[in-house]
């Protein structure tokens, strides 16, 4: 289905190129005069049909050999960069998240933002969206500098970001979404429906989709979900579009579509910005790249040219990290085996074991659907197929009642949300999995749960004011040792745990390494999902990698590298060979 | 996607370095001690209105004509602090009173009256709780039903009789206290409940778990915490006791009929609102419960001696009800405030491109 | 080595049977004929037992009836559209029953349509106090309507003393605005049936009025969207207010004697009919006029019961029953729904 045509028309220039409309005038929908009519624009923009949802099983992608693609020369509408970020920082408490970021975006251009988590992708994104403003640096937009106080300021700025959960409203439908506050009207004040229907079919036909305006948004596919923001996007003056993983979600086929919409939003002007983890994407979509790495901007350039391996070294580019100091004794039983997991749409075919002991790193891009394995085995969702073994037993499914008799502890991706309960204590936190085991008669003793919390908080070298404080008065890194404090208290056998140094400082990142080292020595079975590549390499004694709910590789510790895994991660496995 | 709150809880702070926040336990002694001011406040008042206050007499009218609301108040307290809402409580109290009236006037013995009326406080509690957890309504929705449900089966029961004729040790309830002594029955159930209540919340597992599920729904889950099971024992719970009330209101009142305690469920709520339990959930304790009993008991008594017509008190609870969630949210209107005017001195730049407004 | 293999299957291979569109519009127009099939076959089975319930008398009785309810399910539903909920309605209804009914006696010859200005006044200035501790203050509306449900019956206590407002004080003008109609049809209810209109219309078709709907669905979203939740929230309250203000003279009309009871528990009957009208408890969805015809339901089934000789005292738990029915119906309805929207959406979506 037009695979062919986008991998090797990309050196040729977009049929789409002719005049769309008003150049210049940037993509807008004007709200009383008539809408440009469906099929005179660039309605069926690349090659082929408009990829329609639902269209006939399309050929599997064949990825464009980066070596050989000749990308397609930058063609940028105008001289000046619609929007750029200047040497921008941005700290949160301790944590550097932006250190010094650049990036420029072009009219008429995609611009792909890559890099690892923790690279400071986001904290850019959030700044380009208004949502934070940077420390240090400048926004520039047309050149001109410019203070974007909150996220109304960048709308209004004609600035639109599309982050990967979309908010529509779901009772109400897709046409309502695209328009709401902005319903073209007729006299009196009423609004017009058929106007508001026949606008937004108008904008599907310029995107090249097939959405009905008139159906409800409540169970549309997130990949629907997109077009309809982008859509939303297009009715107000839209100069920039930032697309925050767009494909992380999507299938091939909606893939296709959404490339045929980022090259329609092009035609007409606007500038396109593409954060992503897959490179053959990248490549096919983009004609600029900026790469991260530890917060700074690292190579900023026309993708002409360029490899992948290119992307990846930049990406990488450090030296091997050092293995973290501790014990690694032989791994002894198995703890826990996971036998063909599946659950539909989420993930396939999940076996993999882990030993006492060992330290196995589940590496993968976000969307890849780690978390969800790891909420399957501890019985927070259900699954649909397989089993789960815990020391030769077979586990209950969808009960964590169960999995934490079984011996298991579960430290969640979301701190704040699923780890802590941010009202209660550092004490209260600490004991609030244990709290039978602080009972006498029936009642928990305070001065128990005092004597447990102390002694974890010491264990860990946790850095708190009182017990009694809020746990929400802590930092980041001192929070996930108040979570590891509440598992570790109920002497587990198998500890999983999720993004276990995310958005927390070099030092105590060090510190839950040690831990997590110290605690394998001491017989424990550790299950670690991690996106950060060299966490993954110091701290894990084996390393699966998971791309779209599929297992791609395993590697031990002495076999691995950065590039190996990210090209599992992306899919660009054979090439890495 | 879990169902929203019909109220919509308010975003989480920010973690701000430097600034002090407190933990629901704190913030529950500030308020208890303000509340405890206020009680002093009211028998003061109480005093300065009529000499008669601190009677003996007069502290035992004003046990027992509060006692039921301040029965039903302490499982809603803890439901509420859980996260959820049980406005069916006076129905069930109502639904309670008609069938004791019911069997008695068909000469069932009374203990096994009390068996049955005990078993139908868990039935309701039960079908309340089911809703709840099994057919995941929301706990306002539903209990407005069986508010309404309730209601019409104590109707049914009873239609428009009134019996009256009830035994000698029950009828006395009213009127004599406990084993001779000057406590009312009332207060005697309501004291030994209440630490029971009490216990629980404060110092065991479940307690704990009931303050986490309703401050963090998610986090619990994850700490492996049965949040179904909890809340369904306590819509059973709420539904026995506000049984147990129905039964003491009717023995006090000597009288069975249709439309008792109509109305009563709003008190209660607004009671445990004013004990400084949070209606979005995860704060409150039993201290301020009995506090606010107190208050709000002595209020009333304080304006039944002073002649105010009695049924119009509903004033002086709705606006206590009122001030009492006004003033933690005082400081943050104000900050909002600030923050807005704030926002509107930064003027947005001007758009790329064609300047629009 | 052979390219990635996209693993995800395509399974919108084939065209969807029926539109997404079109099988969510058949849902809520079952939804909505539903609640009419009802009443009609509840009226067909009791006009077959008891053909009295089709009197002239009968008709106005219940049309009466239906239109005060109607009325303030009209407000009420305005309010839950956008996520919040209106307690204080049923004690308005009864202090402007008294204040207004009672200016007969006191000032001679006053003017009907002041008498309805003043109970439109008195709606309203509680309607906005209500209208600013929920934007501004933003305390939860359960609880301020809670609060003002209960210190506005406490007012209308103190007002009517021992008193009440008898027939007599009151001019036949008055009494007639619910009683005079054709064939036992008020021109009342044709009035407000024609008010609800509007009321309907001004929510599915202004822009404020959608911006409640979109405050309701996604309150978040909404704030995001740029939506002025502060503003229509309030605006909202204030006119359930006033609504309530004026369905509270009509009261005195059709009732004539107002004692301090008037009005106690308007508000949960009203939250039922709307409930069972269609609108979501939790807002975002619903009409005004599926609210007019859960309330017309809701009368009919009670008067309905009075002539067939059920005791009356089945009313309420009816009326119970059929929330909890509505509500179960319409989760199950939910669930269903979006489950059968998401297989048809484009290929395999989370």
């Amino acid at each position: 289905m037009g695979a062919d045509g986008h991998a090797a028309g990309a050196g040729q220039p977009d049929p789409a190129g002719s005049a769309p409309g008003q150049p210049g005038a940037g993509p807008s929908v004007s709200e009383q005069s008539a809408p440009s009519p469906p099929g005179s624009g660039p309605s069926a923009p690349g090659s082929g049909p408009a990829a329609t949802s639902g269209a006939g099983t399309p050929d599997p992608p064949v990825p464009p050999d980066p070596a050989h693609v000749p990308a397609e020369p930058a063609r940028p509408a105008s001289a000046v960069p619609r929007l750029s970020l200047v040497h921008a920082a941005k700290s949160f408490g301790a944590v550097r998240a932006v250190v010094d970021g650049s990036i420029d975006l072009y009219g008429g251009e995609a611009h792909a933002l890559v890099g690892e988590n923790g690279a400071g992708k986001s904290t850019v994104v959030k700044m380009l969206a208004g949502v934070h403003q940077p420390d240090a640096g400048q926004l520039l937009i047309e050149g001109q500098p410019v203070v974007l106080s909150g996220p109304a300021a960048a709308q209004a700025a004609g600035i639109a970001v599309i982050y990967q959960e979309p908010t529509l409203f779901p009772d109400l439908t897709v046409a309502e979404n695209i328009f709401m506050g902005q319903q073209p009207l007729l006299a009196a004040r009423r609004i017009d429906r058929r106007l508001m229907r026949t606008q937004s079919a108008a904008l599907f036909d310029r995107l090249g989709v097939q959405l009905d305006p008139g159906r409800i948004s409540r169970g549309l596919s997130i990949a629907d979900q997109q077009i309809v923001e982008i859509a939303k996007a297009l009715t107000r003056e839209t100069q920039v579009i930032v697309m925050d993983e767009p494909t992380a979600a999507l299938s091939a086929a909606e893939v296709a579509r959404l490339f045929d919409v980022v090259r329609a939003l092009r035609a007409d002007g606007a500038a396109v910005l593409f954060i992503s983890h897959r490179l053959e994407e990248v490549f096919e979509i983009c004609q600029r790249v900026t790469v991260m790495r530890d917060g700074s901007t690292v190579l900023a350039s026309e993708l002409a040219g360029l490899t992948a391996d290119d992307l990846v070294r930049a990406m990488v580019g450090r030296d091997m990290p050092q293995r973290t100091a501790g014990e690694r004794g032989q791994p002894g039983d198995e703890v826990l085996r996971v036998e063909r997991l599946t659950r539909e749409g989420v993930f396939t075919d999940i076996s993999l074991h882990v030993r006492a002991g060992e330290i196995v790193a589940l590496a993968g891009l976000v969307g890849s659907g780690r978390s969800e394995v790891a909420r399957a085995i501890f019985g927070i969702d259900r699954y649909d197929a397989g089993k789960v073994i815990v020391r030769g037993k077979e586990l209950r499914k969808a009960s964590p009642t169960a999995a934490m008799a079984a011996g298991i502890g579960y430290v969640p991706e979301d701190r704040r949300q699923q780890g802590l309960v941010m009202d209660m204590s550092v004490q209260q936190n600490v004991a609030l999995a244990s709290l039978a085991r602080l009972r006498r008669g029936g009642l928990v003793r305070s001065a128990a749960e005092r004597a447990f919390a102390t002694d974890w908080a010491q264990r860990l070298r946790l850095k708190y004011g009182r017990l009694t404080d809020p746990v929400s008065m802590l930092s980041g890194g001192n929070q996930q040792k108040v979570v590891l404090a509440k598992w570790l208290g109920r002497g587990p056998a198998l500890l999983i745990v999720d993004e276990p140094t995310r958005g927390i400082d070099i030092a105590t990142k060090a510190d839950v390494h040690d831990l997590l080292v110290r605690l394998a020595g001491e017989g424990v079975a550790i299950f670690m999902i991690s996106s950060e590549l060299p966490e993954v390499l110091s701290v894990g004694d084996r390393i699966l990698v998971m791309r779209e709910g599929r297992l791609t590789a395993e590697y031990s510790h002495a076999d691995a590298s950065e590039e190996k895994i990210i090209s599992a991660a992306t899919g660009q496995l054979e090439r890495a060979r | 996607m879990s169902e929203p709150n019909l109220i919509t809880r308010p975003p989480e702070p920010e973690y701000r370095a430097g600034r002090r926040l407190r933990t629901a336990m704190q913030s529950a002694v500030r308020w208890e001690t303000g509340l405890a001011l206020v009680v002093v406040a009211i028998f003061v008042f109480g005093l300065a209105v009529s000499p008669d206050f601190l009677t003996a007499s007069n502290l035992f009218n004003l046990g027992v004509t509060s006692g039921e609301v301040a029965i039903m108040a302490l499982p809603m307290t803890l439901i509420i602090i859980s996260g959820e809402i049980d406005l069916s409580v006076a129905s069930i109290l109502g639904m309670s009173s008609a069938l004791l009236g019911f069997l008695w006037a068909r000469h069932w013995p009374m203990l096994l009256i009390f068996v049955v009326v005990a078993l139908l406080g868990v039935a309701a509690g039960l079908f309340n709780g089911l809703m709840v957890t099994r057919v995941g309504l929301p706990s306002l929705a539903v209990t407005i039903g069986t508010l309404a449900l309730y209601r019409g089966v104590a109707l049914i029961i009873l239609g428009s009789s009134t019996i009256s004729n009830f035994p000698a040790p029950y009828a006395t309830i009213g009127v004599l206290g406990v084993a001779g002594t000057n406590l009312p029955w009332n207060v005697t159930i309501f004291a030994v409940l209440a630490v029971i209540f009490g216990v629980v919340l404060h110092f065991t597992a479940t307690g704990r778990s009931i303050y986490a599920m309703g401050a963090s729904p998610e986090a619990a889950l994850y700490a492996g915490i049965r949040v179904k099971r909890i809340k369904l024992l306590l819509f059973v719970t709420s539904g026995v006791v506000c049984a147990l009330a129905g039964v003491l209101w009717t023995f006090r009142l000597s009288t069975a009929v249709q439309n008792n305690g109509i109305g009563m469920e709003l008190t209660v709520v607004a009671i445990v609102l004013l004990a400084g339990v949070s209606i979005f959930g995860g704060k409150g304790s039993i201290i301020g419960v009995v506090l606010a009993v107190l208050a709000f008991a002595g209020l009333q008594d304080a304006l039944l001696l002073t002649n105010f017509n009695q049924e119009a008190t509903g004033i002086v609870t709705g606006a206590l009800l009122l001030i009492s969630v006004f003033v933690p949210t005082a400081g943050s209107v104000v900050t909002r405030s600030r923050e807005w005017l704030r926002a509107r001195a930064h003027r947005a730049p001007s758009a790329i491109g064609a300047g629009h407004e | 080595m052979s390219a990635t293999v996209d693993t995800r299957q395509e399974t919108a291979g084939k065209p969807p049977r029926i539109s997404s569109r079109r099988l969510t519009e058949r849902v809520f127009r079952i939804r909505e004929s539903g609640i009419i099939v009802v009443l009609i076959v509840f009226v067909a089975i009791t006009v077959s037992i008891q053909p009295r319930f089709a009197s002239q008398q009968e008709v106005q009785f219940v049309l009466a009836n239906t239109t005060i309810f109607a009325l303030l399910a009209l407000g009420e539903t305005m309010v839950i559209v956008s996520r919040n909920v209106d307690l204080s309605i049923g004690s308005v209804v009864g202090l402007s029953a008294y204040v207004s009914a009672s200016l007969f006696g006191k000032v001679h010859g006053i003017p009907i349509v002041v008498v309805f200005l003043v109970g439109l006044g008195i709606g309203l200035a509680v309607g906005v106090a209500n209208g600013l501790m929920v934007a501004i203050g933003r305390v939860p509306s359960l609880v301020v309507t809670l609060a003002t449900l209960y210190i506005v019956r406490g007012l209308d206590i103190l007002i009517v003393g021992g008193n009440e407002v008898v027939a007599q004080t009151l001019p036949n003008a008055f009494i007639q605005i619910p009683r005079a109609g054709v064939y036992g049809v008020p021109y009342l209810a044709i009035v407000i049936a024609a008010v609800i209109g509007v009321g309907a219309y001004y929510l599915r078709s202004y822009r404020s009025g959608r911006e409640l709907y979109a405050i309701g669905s996604n309150p978040e979203a909404a704030r995001l969207a740029g939506i002025r939740v502060g503003r229509r929230v309030f605006t909202a309250f204030a006119v359930s207010g006033a609504i309530a203000g004026v369905a509270g003279v009509l009261w005195a009309a059709q009732y004539q004697t107002v004692d301090s009871n008037a009005g106690t528990g308007y508000e949960l009957t009203v939250i039922a009919s709307v409930v069972v009208g269609g609108v979501a408890i939790f807002g975002g969805s619903g009409s005004a006029v599926g609210a007019a015809i859960g309330a017309l339901l809701l009368q009919t089934i009670n008067s309905a019961l009075y002539v067939l000789g059920i005791s009356p005292f089945w009313d309420q738990a009816i009326a119970g029953a059929l929330l909890l029915a509505a509500i179960t119906l319409d989760r199950i309805i939910s669930l269903r729904l979006t489950a059968a929207l998401r297989r048809r959406s484009a290929g395999v979506g989370t």
